[in-house]
């Protein structure tokens, strides 16, 4: 049985009207096929793969190549804290410090109830912000202790 | 921000993603204008002769570049690099999210001017906002005429398609992203055959930066001799330790002095200590240099380079062997792994950073730096990224050494105990 539904099927078939080669489409088909499954799981690799009529080698090649397509399942909440320059200049250790310990997990971990997965960032291109993360789509920032568990209060429950 | 800016002006208060609000603003007339009343091959000279110069980091003159695709070719392409991930560069997120149109009024001026019809802009995948609000930009222009068939009623028709990236610094190299756009790992291609000639799909494409192009359509409107006596103006992402860190637009030119003040200054009892002049990328810079001007070729007089125009302030609370450790911690991560000097080399400079700030640093560990960094100078690495490597590595040896050998002798860090018996002033943001 298909693990993707007709509409996302039908969404990733007529992604390469865009592109004068087909291939193109992989990229936002990946995206379509991780929004409904959750993460790119070998099915769903497959699936991609006769969709688009990719070969499944160069399709796995590409999903694992960038970082956010996810090979294994993530929490409900991807948070992304950055850590590169203008964040770590503005105290983002201390914010990752009080991440993990508020979420009982170490960056690159999900918590056991799978709400959040936690990762470092590179700079995700909104230093004026800095301390900050992307959750989900939100920016937040400039963070503190305290904004940080109000944005964790906020999504939990979602 | 002064009276003669032509690209905040579309981004500030409500911004002009509202197409509306664009049209208010006078916008979509340069296009109009060109279409209608000028040749090509005009708009083309026009913007050669304003010394418009590539904003993604290359400093490439954009007319030149428009004037090597071949003129009688069938299919051409224009690809817009909104990957922006170069490290405190957030200049052309706000120009997609703030003015999505000024960005499609120049892609229709570059793609009228090489005559492609197709444009795609490739957008970092974290950049959710500017996306969708480029793609609602798209929509609303195409509703209006703006783009599709027949735009202004001339038979120039332009198709823009909006694609997102996946998570890759690397991607925002030229032709890594075009293999990116291919639907490939993003590994940057060899050299010639160069874009112009045979760049997505085979066919000769334009690659060109978000502002780049976000600068076209006040040339056009200015004219090339009045856009020039504006400085020209150039965005300037300040970050760091500065009171008011944000995107400000200011001559070419202007000293890194006035931009930390146009930035609110540092914070109180703090001093300056040094910068990054255009991302980290570029080479340190120290007190000496405050009055440089923040042009291309000062900077590189001055041993750094202009970059992405994305000034990272240091004050002197800053542990330079962090931030280095820091910056080169990004370039393993993000090296492709195409060439060897920049996989392995990358991975080892890490490694001996690791070492010195967990204090099992030596000496001659200051001698491997250098050595490591050496190889991968002059050509050794496959693409400019391996050679982001050694400037900011290079400056922060010869002009911080002390910091590196106090901390490979005590296995502490002078700056963090200097700091924790004279307690700054407040690190709140008040500016
Ligand atoms: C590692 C690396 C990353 C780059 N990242 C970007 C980027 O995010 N955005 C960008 O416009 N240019 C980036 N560039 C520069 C591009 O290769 C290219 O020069 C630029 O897009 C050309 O446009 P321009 O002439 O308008 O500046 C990068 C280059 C390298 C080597
Ligand atoms: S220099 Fe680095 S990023 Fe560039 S091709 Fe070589 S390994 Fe890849
Ligand atoms: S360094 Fe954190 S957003 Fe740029």
């Amino acid at each position: 049985m298909a693990l993707l539904q007709d509409e996302a099927r039908e969404e990733i078939r007529r992604l390469p009207d865009r592109y004068e080669h087909r291939q193109s489409a992989l990229i936002p088909a990946l995206f379509v096929a991780q929004r409904e499954a959750g993460y790119l799981s070998p099915e769903a690799l497959r699936e991609v793969s006769d969709l688009l009529d990719l070969p499944l080698n160069e399709v796995v090649a590409v999903a694992s190549f960038y970082r956010l397509f996810f090979l294994e399942p993530v929490g409900r909440h991807l948070i992304l804290l950055c850590t590169n320059l203008a964040c770590m200049l503005n105290g983002s250790e201390a914010i990752k410090r009080h991440l993990a310990s508020r979420l009982g997990i170490r960056p690159g971990q999900t918590t056991p109830d799978g709400a959040f997965t936690l990762r470092e960032s590179e700079c995700l291109a909104s230093c004026h912000l800095a301390p900050m993360m992307l959750v989900d789509r939100e920016r937040v920032g400039p963070l503190t202790p305290e904004a940080a568990d109000q944005v964790l209060e906020r999504y939990r429950g979602r | 921000m002064a009276a003669e800016s032509i690209l905040l002006r579309f981004t500030e208060g409500a911004g002009t993603a509202d197409l509306d609000a664009y049209l208010r603003a006078g916008g979509y007339e340069a296009a109009r204008h060109a279409l209608t009343a000028l040749p090509p091959e005009s708009v083309i000279d026009i913007v050669e002769q304003s010394g418009l110069r590539g904003k993604g980091g290359a400093g490439f003159p954009t007319g030149r570049k428009w004037k090597f695709i071949p003129k009688g070719a069938p299919v051409k392409y224009v690809v817009v690099n909104g990957d922006e991930a170069e490290p405190c560069t957030f200049k052309d997120h706000l120009l997609l999210e703030s003015a999505p149109h000024l960005l499609l009024e120049g892609i229709i001026l570059v793609a009228y001017a090489v005559g492609a019809g197709r444009a795609y802009v490739y957008v970092r995948r974290e950049c959710y906002l500017g996306r969708e609000r480029l793609e609602q930009a798209v929509a609303a222009a195409q509703e209006r005429g703006f783009l599709g068939r027949d735009i202004f009623g001339t038979e120039f028709s332009l198709e823009v398609i909006v694609h997102t990236g996946a998570g890759a610094y690397i991607a925002g190299e030229e032709t890594a992203l075009l293999e990116s756009l291919e639907g490939r790992r993003a590994m940057p291609r060899m050299r010639p055959p160069f874009p112009a000639i045979a760049g997505l799909y085979g066919k000769p494409t334009v690659i060109n930066n978000v502002e780049t192009l976000c600068h076209v359509p006040a040339v056009i409107r200015l004219g090339p001799e009045a856009y020039r006596a504006l400085g020209p103006p150039a965005l300037f992402s300040v970050s760091g330790h500065v009171r008011r860190p944000g995107v400000y637009e200011l001559p070419l030119g202007t000293p890194m002095r006035q931009m930390i003040e146009h930035a609110g200054g540092l914070r109180p009892g703090r001093r300056f200590k040094a910068a990054f002049p255009g991302g980290s990328s570029s080479a340190i810079l120290t007190e000496a240099h405050l009055d440089v001007p923040m042009d291309y070729e000062p900077l590189q007089q001055a041993g750094s380079m202009l970059g992405s125009a994305s000034l990272i302030v240091m004050d002197d609370s800053t542990c330079m062997v962090r931030v280095v450790a820091r910056a080169m911690d990004f370039y393993k991560e993000e090296s492709c792994g195409k060439c060897t000097p920049c996989r392995e080399g990358t991975v080892w400079v890490s490694q001996v950073f690791e070492r010195i700030l967990h204090g099992q640093g030596r000496m001659e560990d200051l001698d491997l730096l250098v050595h490591i960094s050496g190889g991968m100078k002059n050509g050794a690495c496959f693409c400019l990224l391996g050679d982001s490597v050694p400037p900011s590595l290079d400056a922060s040896l010869a002009h911080f050494r002390h910091e590196y050998e106090y901390h490979i002798r005590t296995g502490r860090c002078d700056v963090e105990e200097r700091i924790a018996q004279v307690p700054a002033g407040s690190h709140s943001r008040d500016g």
